[in-house]
């Protein structure tokens, strides 16, 4: 099952520069959130301030506090504890492209040193499932490698990979900018699925994927978070004029 | 950035502007055709229902083709659907205004009487009516549209003492028993027309404030804080 997300007073730097600004932000469990705003406004950063990506950046740096179900994220738990259970979904698919199908899917539980050979296959057909995949690749499994799929297979076969470590919380960051509309439904169908088993935190330039996906949204602006409300309030009658000022595409 | 959209949007206000002012207009006639037993204004409330029909139909298609190409939200959203509620609000105050010229012209062939009811007073208040809320819209503020609403009590008070005093006079002076029953008619055409400005003043409310103030008119509307900002 997901488990909620707090963030206190979270601030984001590069360098001198400051990214993020005191954000604070409570995720429910086995909910969909989307972030929302334009180009540079921080919401990538702030996902991967939540698996502490951010930090492999040379000098970035996080200050605030991240709690992911009981982890408190930057105090006692190492980046690998975590990433075990928070997966992440790019928005350019990177499937392992000399490893087979299955190979890309196993491949977090393998390195994880999991031997057992029936298990990991339970686990491979149930997150290919769990990713709407399976059915199109099960007589392919071991002969064709993850590359030689379609862009919005391989965007699923990463879902699978991310689904195989059973994580609780699942961030995307813009997983369906590079494929088209059908992909796209395919991958929004699923996120819908998803939410029931897992915390979805979803980064998105197309406003009406996060209108579809999403039962809370988030907007960002100049690294602050404006306005955090029920998706709904958020497209049909925001509190604030430069969250309206954007849907309404009268900037961004 | 999105200016065809912002055009769009701005030929849609433009298409509703024109179609109040007909639906008005049909009114103001009808009423003044009631008061001066005019038969040619009744022929043009008549004529003029089928410009009014076919503005409902060009508003209602560049409707939904914003809606369907450009997915807009938020004000932008509430607008459209609140221009769409009150194109039909408008065509309806239209067919109201047909049915008090045809009650008119019925009135005509008969001889003229004098009836203890102030229809030209009534008439004057729903035209006030549906004025004011076509104002809210053009200027885009809620607390024009709320005074509407206000004065919706008003006219249905003036169409119960109609009901009142007519159904008297039927009852005292059968002889102008259709002249009365006419009137009474034309006194309740005029409070549907009032109820149509009443639900355009709650489409502008809905559209400015993002509030849902149908049938809890007055609590919802105060409990809604607006922001100082205007829609448009």
């Amino acid at each position: 099952m997901g488990v909620g997300i707090t963030v206190e007073h979270l601030n984001a730097f590069y360098g001198k520069t400051q990214a993020l600004w005191d954000i604070n932000l409570i995720v429910q469990a086995n909910h969909a959130t989307a972030l929302i705003g334009p180009s540079g406004c921080g919401k990538s950063t702030f996902i991967r301030c939540l698996n502490r990506m951010h930090e492999t950046i040379p000098e970035a740096r996080v200050e605030g506090f991240v709690r992911i179900g009981d982890l408190s994220v930057y105090n006692g738990t190492s980046p690998t504890q975590l990433r075990r259970r928070v997966g992440m979904v790019f928005q350019k698919a990177n499937p392992f492209p000399t490893m087979s199908i299955y190979e890309n899917v196993a491949a977090g539980l393998k390195l994880n040193g999991f031997g057992n050979r029936k298990q990991l296959d339970e686990i491979v057909e149930k997150s290919l499932r769990g990713a709407a995949l399976f059915d199109e690749v099960k007589d392919s499994l071991h002969k064709k490698s993850g590359a030689s799929l379609s862009g919005g297979q391989q965007q699923r076969l990463c879902i699978a990979r991310a689904l195989a470590v059973q994580p609780e919380v699942l961030l995307m960051d813009e997983p369906c900018s590079a494929l088209d509309p059908i992909s796209t439904g395919k991958i929004e169908e699923l996120i819908f699925q998803l939410k029931e088993q897992y915390t979805i935190v979803i980064v998105t330039h197309n406003m009406q994927q996060a209108a579809r996906v999403a039962e809370f949204t988030g907007f960002f602006l100049l690294g602050k978070m404006i306005e955090f409300d029920k998706t709904e309030k958020v497209f049909t009658n925001p509190s604030d004029k430069r969250t309206e000022d954007y849907v309404t595409g009268r900037f961004g | 950035m999105r200016t065809r959209f912002q055009q769009q949007m701005e030929d849609l206000r433009e298409k509703l502007l024109r179609m109040g002012g007909l639906a008005e207009l049909a009114v103001d006639r009808a009423c003044q055709a009631y008061t001066e037993r005019d038969l040619t204004r009744c022929q043009l409330v008549l004529e003029n229902e089928s410009l009014i029909n076919a503005a409902e139909r060009e508003i209602d298609e560049l409707a939904f083709d914003i809606l369907a190409t450009q997915q807009p939200a938020a004000v932008d959203l509430r607008f459209i659907l609140a221009v769409t509620k009150i194109n039909a609000d408008l065509e309806r105050v239209g067919d109201q205004a047909v049915n008090i010229a045809e009650r008119v012209m019925d009135l005509i062939e008969l001889p003229a009487v004098e009836l203890p009811v102030d229809i030209p007073r009534m008439a004057t208040a729903t035209s006030a009516m549906v004025r004011r809320a076509l104002e809210s819209f053009v200027e885009g503020k809620a607390e024009l549209a709320q005074a509407v609403l206000e004065m919706d009590h008003v006219v249905d008070r003036m169409r119960d003492e109609a009901f009142i005093v007519l159904v008297r006079t039927m009852n005292e002076k059968p002889e102008v028993t259709q002249q009365a029953l006419d009137a009474l008619l034309v006194a309740r055409n005029l409070e549907r027309v009032a109820d149509h400005a009443t639900n355009i003043s709650e489409d502008v409310i809905f559209w400015v404030l993002g509030a849902d103030v149908r049938h809890h008119a007055h609590a919802a509307a105060s409990a809604t804080t607006p922001r100082t900002d205007n829609p448009q």
